[in-house]
């Protein structure tokens, strides 16, 4: 990014009328080339990949605001679903890192304006997904006699009440946390995280809740509203139900970006920016801590609850394994990379991870297996799409230690996370006394 | 070093009488906890089961579970020293840096990897049948202490120490970077070499399982209350770790040299302590310990795989925790006590059930209840002293 | 009687920090503690201000007891303090640490927020507007997007005050305020302090060593070391009392 900083020659691109029609130029060129080259290839997703800089372009440009918010609705609300009608492969990828944006922006919250690390973050969206599963299907009738799965309607009521329930469990699961130091604070929520993860795979017995290690099958998906037929004649109904989801996912990050925004400027904001800063000049100054951590966890995992919805309509199957602590560190890594408190860091670093985990990964190992049918030796262990862990244990590492701001931070976080920092006296495990 | 001059002075003024109260005395109070733990889980399962005696008709409910009592507690016995030995490098790492390394379980599991190797190297030379099996112990002992020794000091040059004076977070990321890094790296070596996924830890003979005593089930048939010979090794090796690194640090110039940087880095470096040489050494003692459990772990149970770190990593910092962070009894006592309350837990669930939950499964749990409930309520643990923060 | 704390005693574990104090301070007055580093000042007042719970005695503000809330409940009750060690939120500009001071008086709450209410907007303009105003009393209007971190000395203390003025306090506790400051930005200081009693009406507690400070404003001194209270009385007086000098009366023992 320093690229574009005030003094450099990339900077001369993006002044005055030419940083419009430069940006204007990318953006059709893009546009044009993916639009005809629908076919799922290696060109095809580094087109994808060039069109999707394209965002980031709009971002940096110095263009008028207005102008931004158009391209981008023409490209999210045009491009992409056109594009997709053509290639399902592409508009899923697209949904997929919607829906961990959404997720990367709560995170987001907890982790990036107030301060405290939960690594058991995925639970929240363990309960949405398990909320609307249990539900939808006739799995609540194990446990509620008599129960009838709920009309597939009901999807848009429980996408609202994915918010509220994953606001109250990011309450519950925060209340024990709340005078725990950052260290002791992320071991705990990580293992908060392991028992819901438990409970989802136990609770079979002795009341039939989650259906264990089975997971819940055939989940019900919105019905698809009868104007998209209308409107659209052209595409099938699986196709449609893939635009439907994807508009959802839009719809969602949408409202989580306006959320976010929204209260980072607020008073809010400016309590949870406090208690980053230093917990006992915050309290101190009035700032009531238990309730601002508590909001905090709240607000952020409200994101996860409504997207754990979404999620399990999408996939219409969730089990356990979905939900588990590498789940959560690969949100954290879309946080950190990204850049910790800055927004449009959490929306970068949500696509470039789901990007590089469900898009370039597997057609690496896709392009090194059709090297090896062509002879070219290449051992068999070698699997890039196996190698997630690393993935991300590299990411992380080499983030903190080149670049612990993230890739795009938040201007004033930049300075605060490098060596450096004053340091404050300490003690044990509790933060305060 | 300015220190140096003054400690051998005070060291040999010191009594014998005192040294050795100072690294045995730890030991009583480890057995203490052990004798007292299993005495206050014994009389707790066995009230319960009175209580609930009349609920099952199957069974009497008192008999069965008094028929286990022994085995569980000898098995909790194990699990605890399994717990402890790998608490006792988190706490060390801790003392001293103030810092959770979480690659600690994955130190643990390179130990234990290092030991399969170890042993299937010897197994292809044909020498595992007749090697005397203390004498295979002590050597792989020694193998992963110092392959886990090392790999956590190059772990701290690399990972670590680029980001000491950084916010607390920011290293701790960097933890779980590496401990993500560990486990799929060995994983892939494990893959090329041809240890496979699940590594068979192979050893010589260990004979049979000893038997300690007869439980009479009913007045014609007895159980044997076994203890493996493995799990022995395992306690004494232990209890050997806990007595060597009490004594390092409490009785030793390196020793002085670690508790002071451990309490006042600035000023021991003024005092011409080298404090990076200090934290090197902290790193490698504590990743030689890991690497030790390991080994014993690898041979008690003989097969590893690159996920078997994780759990017992994540429970031995709660055992640390527990025990009270830093403080090296603490770190064996928590283990102990955490090792009582997931075998009491694991066995008697379903039989206190009926079998509508599951032991097996919910004894993880145990763990991080015990970490949340002791970190709201006693968070300097059974044996630390209460921190308070300076404002 | 605006404070009255009775019989304070503080211990941590063996050590007995602040032993048996009691103080009374009189609303509109200006009064000091002093005494040797390390006699327990600071830790009264972290128990005057919630951060530790009294191990015994009662503290009565205003005539209701606050002995054992929270540091953010005794704020809002209107005691307000600064550090010793300055403690702002560095990487906020100077407005926003005075914002943030202003979080316990101001009412936006999550919908508010979200919507930005007719209500929230106008409160947030009228806060800001206040902002400005306890800048511009401590003379770091024109510095306020300037981030905490980067103000030269003198102006973090001034906007410490600034910060807790904005919590609206009735009694402010102020944490050695002239430490490290040149004879000049301590008469400013000394200026600064007296305008919050005289043109605001609030009454303050100092911690001082500077004794040029404490003797110039003070009303009434109260003496501590090792954790008790051994003098209490007019700045002359304690000047001269033997007890004191031998304590240590710390730097500056020669007043101009």
């Amino acid at each position: 990014m320093r690229a574009l900083s005030a003094s450099s020659p990339l900077s001369a691109l993006n002044r005055g009328p030419l940083a419009y029609v430069l940006l204007t130029a990318y953006l059709l060129l893009t546009s044009a080339l993916l639009l005809t080259n629908t076919r799922t290839s290696l060109g095809t997703d580094i087109l994808f990949i060039l069109f999707l800089l394209g965002f980031l372009l709009i971002y940096r440009a110095r263009v008028a605001g207005l102008y931004k918010l158009a391209l981008g609705a023409i490209m999210l609300l045009a491009i992409v679903p056109y594009f997709g009608a053509q290639n399902a492969y592409y508009i899923e990828l697209a949904i997929q890192a919607g829906i961990f944006v959404a997720l990367a922006l709560g995170l987001n919250v907890v982790v990036g304006f107030a301060g405290l690390l939960d690594l058991g973050y995925v639970a929240f969206f363990a309960v949405g997904a398990y909320l609307w599963g249990i539900f939808s299907t006739d799995q609540a009738a194990q446990f509620l006699p008599g129960f009838t799965p709920l009309a597939a309607e009901s999807f848009y009521l429980f996408l609202a009440l994915g918010l509220f329930i994953g606001a109250f469990f990011g309450a519950l699961l925060g209340l024990p946390v709340l005078r725990l130091r950052g260290d002791y604070l992320a071991i705990v929520t990580l293992g908060l995280g392991e028992v819901i993860r438990v409970l989802a795979v136990n609770l079979d017995r002795p009341v039939n809740i989650t259906n264990g290690s089975q997971g819940i099958k055939s989940i019900a998906r919105p019905p698809l509203p009868d104007v998209m037929r209308t409107l659209l004649p052209g595409l099938s109904d699986p196709q449609l139900y893939q635009l439907l989801i994807y508009l959802m996912a839009l719809l969602v990050v949408g409202l989580s970006v306006f959320v976010v925004y929204r209260l980072k400027n607020s008073r809010i904001g400016r309590a949870w920016e406090a208690i980053r800063e230093d917990e006992t000049a915050a309290i101190a100054m009035g700032v009531p801590l238990v309730r601002m951590k508590l909001l905090a966890f709240a607000v952020g995992a409200s994101f996860a609850g409504a997207m754990g919805v979404l999620f399990a309509a999408k996939q219409q199957f969730i089990n356990p394994p979905t939900f588990d602590l590498l789940r959560s560190i690969g949100i954290l890594s879309m946080v950190i990379l990204g850049g910790m408190g800055s927004i449009p860091g959490a929306i970068l670093g949500g696509m470039l991870v789901t990007l590089l985990d469900l898009q370039i990964l597997p057609r690496i190992a896709t392009e090194l297996g059709a090297l090896k049918r062509q002879g070219v030796v290449i051992p068999d262990w070698f699997d890039p799409a196996q190698y997630q862990r690393a993935l991300f244990g590299l990411l992380l590492i080499i983030m903190m230690i080149f670049r612990p701001e993230g890739i795009l931070p938040d201007q004033r976080r930049s300075e605060e996370m490098h060596a450096g920092a004053p340091a404050r006296p300490s003690g044990g495990p509790d933060q305060s006394n | 070093m300015a220190i140096a001059q003054a400690i051998p002075l005070r060291l040999s003024q010191r009594s014998v009488r005192n040294t050795l109260v100072g690294v045995f005395g730890p030991l009583g109070q480890v057995f203490l906890f052990v004798v007292g733990s299993a005495v206050v889980l014994s009389a707790i399962i066995i009230v319960i089961a009175l209580l609930l005696r009349g609920t099952r008709t199957d069974t009497d409910l008192l008999t069965a579970t008094l028929v286990i009592l022994p085995q569980v507690i000898v098995d909790g016995l194990v699990r605890g020293f399994l717990f402890a030995t790998i608490a006792l490098g988190y706490t060390l790492v801790y003392g001293v840096l103030e810092f959770i390394n979480f690659a600690h379980g994955e130190i643990f599991m390179v130990g234990a990897f290092s030991g399969a190797a170890f042993g299937t190297v010897l197994a292809a030379a044909g020498l595992l049948p007749n090697i005397p099996p203390l004498l295979f112990v002590i050597a792989s002992v020694a193998v992963g202490m110092v392959v886990s020794g090392l790999l956590a000091v190059i772990i701290e040059r690399v990972a670590y120490r680029p980001l000491r004076g950084a916010p607390r977070l920011v290293p701790l990321i960097s933890a779980i970077g590496v401990s993500l890094l560990l486990q799929d790296g060995v994983r892939l070596i494990a893959n090329v070499t041809g240890l496979g996924f699940n590594a068979r830890f192979q050893t010589p003979n260990f004979g049979p399982p000893l038997q300690l005593a007869q439980i009479p089930v009913t007045p014609e048939r007895n159980i044997p209350l076994i203890l493996d010979v493995r799990a022995l090794i395992f306690i004494v090796a232990a209890v050997i770790m806990l007595l060597a690194l009490n004594y390092l640090v409490n009785a030793t110039k390196l020793g002085t040299a670690i508790r002071a940087v451990a309490q006042d880095r600035p000023t021991a470096s003024l005092m011409g302590i080298d404090v990076n040489k200090i934290i090197t050494i902290t790193f490698l003692i504590g990743g030689a310990l890991g690497g030790a459990a390991g080994i014993l772990f690898g041979v008690r149970v003989g097969t590893v795989n690159p996920y078997v770190g994780f759990l017992p990593g994540l429970k031995a910092f709660t055992a640390a925790v527990l025990g009270g962070i830093g403080n090296i009894t603490g770190a064996m006592v928590g283990g102990i006590v955490l090792g009582f309350l997931e075998a009491f837990v694991a066995s008697y669930l379903s039989l206190l059930t009926a079998g509508a939950l599951s032991g097996a499964s919910y004894a993880d749990i145990v763990a991080f209840t015990i970490l949340i409930l002791i970190l709201i309520f006693r968070p300097s643990g059974l044996l630390g002293e209460s921190v308070t923060q300076k404002v | 009687m605006l404070l009255d704390a009775q019989h304070v005693t503080k211990t941590f574990g063996g050590l007995v920090a602040v032993n048996d104090v009691s103080l009374t301070v009189e609303p509109g007055s200006i009064v000091s503690v002093i005494g040797p580093n390390g006699a327990g000042k600071t830790t009264f007042f972290n128990v005057l201000t919630g951060i530790y719970k009294p191990t015994s005695g009662r503290i009565l503000f205003d005539g209701a007891e606050i002995t054992g809330l929270r540091p953010d409940q005794i704020t809002q009750r209107g005691i307000a303090r600064t550090f010793q060690n300055i403690r702002l939120f560095n990487n906020m500009t100077v407005l926003e640490n005075v914002l943030v001071g202003m979080h316990g008086r101001l009412h936006a709450g999550l919908w508010g927020s979200l919507f930005l209410t007719p209500a929230v907007r106008a409160e947030e303009q009228s806060a800001r507007k206040r902002a400005f105003e306890l800048l511009a009393f401590v003379g770091l209007e024109r510095k306020h997007s300037e981030l905490a971190k980067n103000l030269p000395y003198g102006d973090q203390r001034r906007l410490e005050i600034a910060r807790a003025m904005a919590t609206q306090p009735k009694l402010i506790l102020l944490d050695e305020p002239t430490a490290g400051m040149n004879p000049q930005e301590t008469g400013e200081a000394i200026h600064l302090i007296r305008r919050l009693r005289d043109e605001l009406g609030i009454t303050v507690i100092l911690i001082e060593h500077d004794m040029r400070v404490v003797m110039t404003i003070s009303e009434r001194v109260t003496v501590l070391d090792y954790g008790a209270k051994i003098a209490e009385g007019k700045p002359e007086e304690i000047r001269n009392n033997p007890q004191v000098i031998e304590a240590y009366l710390g730097r500056g023992a020669v007043v101009a």
